[in-house]
């Protein structure tokens, strides 16, 4: 983000910050993200996050497209590997948040009321709540929604996005803005495949890819233990890839870049 | 839905603004929204006087800059237009593609009234 030395401007828009306007007004050229407030305090928490080495994913999808189930399999799996933590996101109950802690995995549960999405600052006061020594792996399980979450950076390493089976396969291209944000797809519920015959694997694997979307495609069920080594193989893979980068002073951010970085990067 | 966030964000934005430019309110805002930022400007529309209710804005025209959705491909190498739901290269076919325009979400410009203003 700039806004002393004008390397914002580029030939597409000079032309707004030089606009000619009546006696007694100004016009200011601003070029700043909308979302900026929370972009600063999302790129807090990510700094937070690399300081203490830990790898934090935002788990997005529909509301019943199994989050919570794929966390309780996941952390079962791999909690006496890694310290692991969670944080939940829904408009009401405790539920989800007592789901993990009867695995035996910390859990601060987020209440937003009526807000459909979580946002950096949320994550952060969560964050100051939660006791994050020596945690490796934090998930953070964002309100079910298909739409507003994928606008709002928390200051997460990675996104991944579930489709549940029982949904439609042609769910990536009616939600183009949320499938373009993962860093992976998991198809989930798959041992319910045998009984749909409306939902193609391969077809929810195209309509990702028409999103220039190169993430991985997993297919798996939690409740049947179905194709989870694949996705514990990823999960390793991405905490070893974020000490290395932790090791290095580098970060990551999920797929989609900001407006700011890359109009920083197209006038560089 | 989100957008009442957005609306709250774009006007403590330009609050700044004004207030860094001693103006005394703004009367013109221009924001750029793209297809793919997921935010829809005829309910950004709605929801702004919502937010900018009492504050130094509440006048301000609220003006939308068009983003057409624009992929440059990876394996040609040719800018071409895409579909929301179809970011593949208009030339090639092809979706090793990078977004160059359509999924902006920025405050472009804002227009003060610097002077106070002349009561007739």
């Amino acid at each position: 983000m700039c806004d002393t030395c004008g390397c914002n401007l580029t030939p597409g828009n000079k032309h707004l910050a030089f606009k000619p306007v009546a006696k007694g007004a100004t016009a200011v050229s601003v070029l700043k993200g909308l979302l900026a407030k929370n972009d600063d305090q999302a790129a807090h928490n990510r700094e937070h996050f690399d300081r203490r080495g830990i790898l934090a994913i935002n788990l997005m999808s529909s509301p019943g497209s199994g989050k919570t189930a794929l966390l309780e399999a996941t952390l079962v799996a791999l909690k006496d590997e890694f310290t692991c933590a969670v944080i939940e996101g829904d408009l009401e109950t405790e539920n989800d948040a007592l789901r993990i802690r009867a695995v035996g995995v910390t859990a601060h549960q987020i209440v937003t009321g009526t807000a459909c999405h979580l946002d950096a600052h949320l994550v952060h006061d969560a964050l100051h709540q939660m006791n994050l020594d020596g945690v490796e792996l934090l998930f953070i399980e964002n309100v079910g929604n298909l739409v507003c979450p994928a606008s709002f950076d928390l200051g997460q390493h990675l996104n991944v996005t579930l489709l549940s089976v029982t949904e439609g396969d042609d769910k990536p291209a009616k939600y183009p803005v949320m499938f373009r944000a993962a860093d992976a797809m998991l198809l989930t519920k798959t041992d319910l495949l045998a009984v749909l015959d409306d939902f193609d694997p391969d077809k929810a694997e195209t309509h990702l890819r028409n999103l220039a979307n190169p993430a991985p495609v997993l297919r798996l069920s939690a409740r049947k233990n179905l194709g989870m080594n694949a996705w514990l193989a990823w999960l390793r893979e991405q905490l070893a890839a974020q000490r290395a980068r932790v090791a290095i002073g580098q970060s990551r951010r999920p797929a989609i870049q900001s407006d700011g970085e890359k109009l920083h990067s197209a006038s560089a | 839905m989100h957008e009442l966030a957005v609306a709250q964000a774009l006007v403590e934005q330009v609050e700044a603004v004004i207030h860094q430019n001693h103006a005394q309110r703004a009367t013109l805002i221009r924001v750029r929204i793209g297809p793919l930022a997921g935010v829809v400007p005829d309910l950004l529309a709605t929801a702004f006087p919502l937010a900018a209710a009492g504050s130094r804005m509440e006048h301000a025209k609220l003006e939308f800059a068009h983003a057409p959705i624009r992929v440059c491909c990876q394996t040609c190498g040719l800018d071409t237009e895409a579909a929301m739901n179809r970011l593949l290269c208009g030339a090639c076919g092809d979706w090793h593609t990078r977004i160059i325009s359509g999924d902006e979400l920025l405050l472009e410009s804002v227009e003060l009234e610097t002077a106070p203003s002349l009561t007739p």
